[in-house]
């Protein structure tokens, strides 16, 4: 039992956003979880060497000026035989590892983003029409979803692919795989959002203060974006958060498998399908790095994201 | 002088946040006699349901009993360890709480919850606490108890379930029942049935109940004494006639005025200004000063202990011996009139 | 001002459709079940006045206040209000125009201010949708006049609904509905969700407001106490249809419908007079399986074989056989004329 007053706080301390923010749980919850502080640091920095990689990298990996093919296949600078120049060797066509594995980031998330931002945007347009205006549309568009799900995203990308590629035949495949991707993405996770957001809807519709809107006569897809919107998108960003992770992991699977992006454009995933031919001629380095950065990058998100569903939980809290 | 059933001493509950400690209860006393009926009354945030839960040691963290006593039958209970209080809960003290379904485990045959705790708690065999069970059921009203004992919760109406947990609540025989705003959840037309059962049942066997309400009219119905809760004190504790019909302390007064009557002529009804301080702002000396009509320096100083006047217990300046003048001056003013504007009484 | 009551309601009907699933009911050979939340409820409100609704769950009170300000279409019946009927495909642009005068107050004071708005905009939110302001600056004029008008300080517009008590959020959901210069207010439950001494700070307020603005109530409760401080006509539900309807006085000092009786036996005693009541019997049926004929028979002590065949029509403002039929006796005095 607790005593009911003591939760709301006083007005005059909600003075401003930064206020709020510092007086409430969710940054106490983070300051005393350890691991959620390492996850965002981890998370952060990845994110910024991405976002800055044509500063940090050495060598421009996109740019065939810069590479030598002399240099193919250095080992790591520590390694006997590595060269000072390539902090952690080079592949198969002498790009160098480090600038690769930076580039490669920012190909991946900017896949991941869009591929999750294309999601969201189908899940919750569909979510908020389903659960607002009900009915058959609304049982249509879960049937749909219900489909959707058998089908895994490498399916879709499989068949986006071989459609595109009857499509724009002329059309060279570094152009085209982008497109593919981000799409068979979006297609892919889309169901999730949907569902969450239905459910809110479902709960916020029936609330008063949606009669009241439309008691004075507010139509309804400005009831739907002014007053139900943003009192369901709260989960949303626990999804956006774990969905970002996977939808990495997916272009990474693709890439891997060869439906993703060409060489000439590495993603983490293309530089692990590479590393992965050299894997058994003792060229570990061209797998492992990228394989590393893939996997630390996907766990702290993935922590940050967790912390965050229980954060913004109350019953857990 | 007999010895009082429950019997609860300058009770202080704490609860530990981040922001500091919150005085959920601070200094509640009271006691209960066998077969009386104590109505707890007060308004969200008064306490009166932290009292219940700290009398059955429901307290969880971050909540904590912070200091006082509280004794069943002279035998102090706060500091029992969990396995000795949950003995005593079913056996010494039932409880009836507002949502019967909270009572009662919906995977359960009511009479199996009922035969259960009997076994658990009483030395008689199954065949035996089934006829106790069935005789219970009669008892509190339901219609074909031998048959309806084999049934269900989701089988039973909302007052019929109400009508089970208090037959559970009474199955062990316990000295004291805690009913939580038992009616409140119920339709007017199955509250008069409930409330008249509980004061029924209670009354032959000579069980102890403490209500705990915020309708004043079940009180009223119901009680034998009355205790109005403020901001985690006892305000006043009296006979339910004499609170109801002429209460002293002015938060009852206002209280009293504040509820619409089947009877009531008025065009207004009372209001007392503002509303119940919240826990991390109650305001010093008396927590009732910011809204009193008549406050004056000493409350804004210090906490006025409950003291006789007339055979309740008053927390009120108002009702030490020496103040007739000042008690005579506040009767004449409106129990809805401002309060004292801080500057003129600010000492 | 003309003597035409303001609301006219007649022969209002709504039926839910509570069957399981297509699937399951096909699976388990079960027929649709249909429940009737209101049958046939006519009542006029004139202008000026409050008209209360009261009953117990399940009496289909919180239906008809939503079918009457047309936030629920009937299943049938008419809703006419000044004229201009509410259910009539016809009167569409009339009724547009008339929609700016009805507005509604709810119970949970909780759930009827949007959370992410602040108290200005959702008090502006009519002023907006209605067109009533020139510019921004007539908006925020208005939103102050409105918050002082309710007993809050324009300045309040800028915080969040969250900041405020129970019972200043239920000042800010009435602040919303007067912001549209709206005359006929439907208010549901609005004081149950608080305390007593709030509530009796709302209901004040309601009738300072009622008569500084010649509003026209329509309250719905379950609570006879508030209904005997605010009502002067009242409408008794039983199972979805009106039982009595009577000026208010006269359902507290002579109520005469079985069923009304009951319900004001119930009501605990506060001012402990003593009176004698008789104990109340059984509990509501399941709405959606009514008993046969007149629904109250199997709690009522006057039912007879009439009353479980056939129900009663209403008569003077009282649908029971036995009041018909003279076998109530005479209107039980059940306290003090006017108190």
């Amino acid at each position: 039992m607790t005593p009911e007053p003591a939760t709301t706080p006083t007005a005059a301390a909600r003075a401003s956003a930064w206020a709020r923010l510092r007086d409430s749980d969710i940054l106490a919850s983070f300051l005393a979880s350890k691991v959620t502080m390492v996850s965002a640091f981890v998370t952060v920095v990845m994110l910024a060497g991405a976002a800055f990689a044509p500063w940090i990298a050495p060598t421009n990996p996109f740019d065939p000026a810069s590479v030598d093919l002399l240099n193919s296949l250095l080992p790591p600078r520590w390694v006997e035989g590595g060269d000072p120049q390539f902090l952690l060797g080079t592949d198969n066509q002498g790009r160098d590892l480090w600038s690769a594995i930076l580039y490669g980031m920012r190909v991946s998330l900017i896949v991941g983003v869009c591929g999750v931002a294309i999601a969201a945007t189908l899940g919750i347009s569909l979510g908020l029409l389903a659960g607002y205006l009900g009915g058959r549309l609304d049982a249509f568009i879960m049937r749909v979803a219900d489909i959707q799900l058998t089908f895994p995203a490498i399916l879709i990308a499989l068949v986006i692919d071989g459609v595109v590629r009857a499509l724009f035949k002329g059309v060279a495949r570094e152009h085209t795989a982008f497109g593919v991707l981000v799409v068979s993405i979006g297609l892919s996770f889309w169901v999730q959002y949907a569902r969450t957001i239905r459910g809110s809807t479902l709960v916020e519709k029936n609330k008063d203060y949606v009669q009241a809107a439309r008691l004075i006569g507010i139509p309804a897809p400005l009831i739907m974006l002014r007053h139900v919107l943003p009192n369901v998108i709260g989960p949303v960003l626990v999804i956006l958060t774990i969905n970002l992770a996977l939808a990495i992991i997916t272009e990474a699977t693709l890439s891997f498998l060869g439906v993703g992006l060409p060489p000439t454009q590495p993603s983490l995933g293309t530089l692990i399908r590479i590393g992965n031919d050299f894997l058994f001629s003792g060229e570990w380095w061209i797998v492992a790095f990228p394989g590393i950065t893939l996997a630390a990058f996907v766990l702290a998100v993935n922590m940050v994201g967790d912390w965050l569903r229980d954060a913004l939980n109350p019953k857990l809290r | 002088m007999t010895q009082p059933v429950l019997s609860v001493r300058d009770l202080k509950v704490d609860f530990v946040t981040r922001r500091g400690t919150l005085k959920a209860l601070d200094g509640v006393s009271f006691d209960i006699a066998r077969g009386e009926v104590l109505g707890v009354v007060g308004e969200s945030g008064a306490g009166k349901s932290v009292t219940g839960a700290a009398v059955i040691g429901l307290i969880e963290p971050p909540g904590r009993i912070s200091g006082g006593e509280i004794l069943l039958g002279g035998q102090r209970i706060d500091d029992l360890p969990p396995a000795a209080m949950r003995r005593i809960r079913g056996r010494r003290i039932g409880m009836v709480f507002q949502d019967p379904l909270t009572s009662l485990n919906p995977l359960y045959r009511v009479g199996d919850q009922i035969v259960e705790t009997i076994l658990t708690h009483l030395p008689v065999g199954r065949a035996e606490a089934r006829r106790r069970a069935i005789d219970l059921l009669k008892e509190v009203g339901i219609p074909a108890a031998e048959r309806r004992i084999d049934g269900y919760p989701h089988e039973f109406s909302g007052g019929m379930r109400q009508r089970v947990v208090l037959a559970l609540a009474l199955c062990a025989e316990p000295e004291l029942v805690i009913a939580d705003e038992p009616t409140t959840a119920l339709d007017v037309s199955v509250q008069a049935q409930i409330i008249g059962l509980i004061k029924r049942l209670c009354a032959e066997r000579g069980t102890a109940v403490m209500l705990i309400t915020h309708d004043m009219g079940v009180i009223a119905e119901t009680a034998d004494r009355v205790a109005v809760m403020y901001a985690g004190r006892v305000a006043e504790i009296g006979p339910v006639r004499d609170v109801v019909k002429r209460p002293f302390h002015p938060y009852s007064r206002g209280l009293m005025g504040s509820i619409p009557t089947l009877e009531g002529t008025a065009d207004r009804l009372v209001q007392i200004p503002g509303s119940m301080p919240r826990l991390a702002a109650i305001p010093s000396g008396c927590a009732f000063h910011t809204r009193c009509p008549h406050a004056f320096a000493q409350c804004w100083l210090e906490r006025p202990e409950p003291m006789e006047h007339e055979g309740h217990r008053v927390a009120c300046f108002l009702y030490e011996p020496g103040m007739e003048s000042a008690r005579a001056r506040a009767d004449r003013i409106p129990a809805d009139s401002p309060p004292v504007p801080t500057e003129e009484a600010k000492p | 001002m003309t003597d035409a009551p303001l609301v006219q309601v007649t022969g209002l009907r709504r039926v839910f459709d509570v069957s399981k699933p297509w699937l399951d009911r096909v699976v388990a050979r079960e027929p649709r079940q249909t429940l009737k939340a209101v049958d046939g409820v006519s009542f006029e409100i004139r202008r000026g006045e409050t008209f209360a609704l009261v009953g117990e769950s399940g009496s289909g009170k919180s239906t008809v206040a939503r079918m009457v300000v047309g936030l629920l279409p009937p299943s049938a019946g008419e809703v006419v209000i000044d004229g201009v009927s509410m259910t009539d495909r016809k009167d569409a642009a009339r009724r547009a125009r008339l929609r700016r005068r009805i507005q509604m107050i709810f119970q949970d004071p909780y759930a009827s201010l949007d959370p992410r708005w602040r108290v200005g905009d959702i008090v502006a939110e009519p002023i907006r949708a209605f067109n009533l302001a020139r510019d921004r600056r007539e908006v925020e004029h208005r939103v102050g006049e409105g918050l002082k008008l309710v007993g809050l300080d324009p300045a309040d517009a800028r915080k969040f609904p969250h900041e405020f008590s129970g019972g200043q959020r239920q000042r800010i959901a009435i602040a919303r509905a007067l912001a549209a210069e709206s005359d006929f207010i439907v208010c549901d439950e609005p004081t149950s969700a608080l305390d007593v001494s709030v509530q009796a700070q709302i209901l004040n307020l309601m009738r300072d407001l009622q008569d500084r603005l010649g509003l026209t109530y329509l309250l719905i409760s379950h609570n006879l106490a508030v209904v005997r401080h605010m009502a002067t006509t009242i409408g008794v539900m039983y199972l979805g249809r009106l039982v009595e309807v009577s000026p208010a006085r006269d359902v507290f000092a002579a109520p005469r419908h079985p069923y009304t009786r009951m319900l004001l036996d119930a009501v605990p005693d506060l001012a402990m007079s003593g009176r004698p009541r008789t104990p109340v019997q059984g509990e509501i049926p399941n709405p959606i399986a009514p008993p046969s004929g007149c629904t109250f028979h199997p709690r009522c002590g006057l039912a007879d074989e009439r009353c479980r065949r056939e129900a009663p029509a209403t008569i003077e403002g009282v649908a029971c056989h036995a009041v018909a039929e003279g076998r109530a006796g005479a209107a039980r005095p059940a306290r003090a004329a006017g108190g």
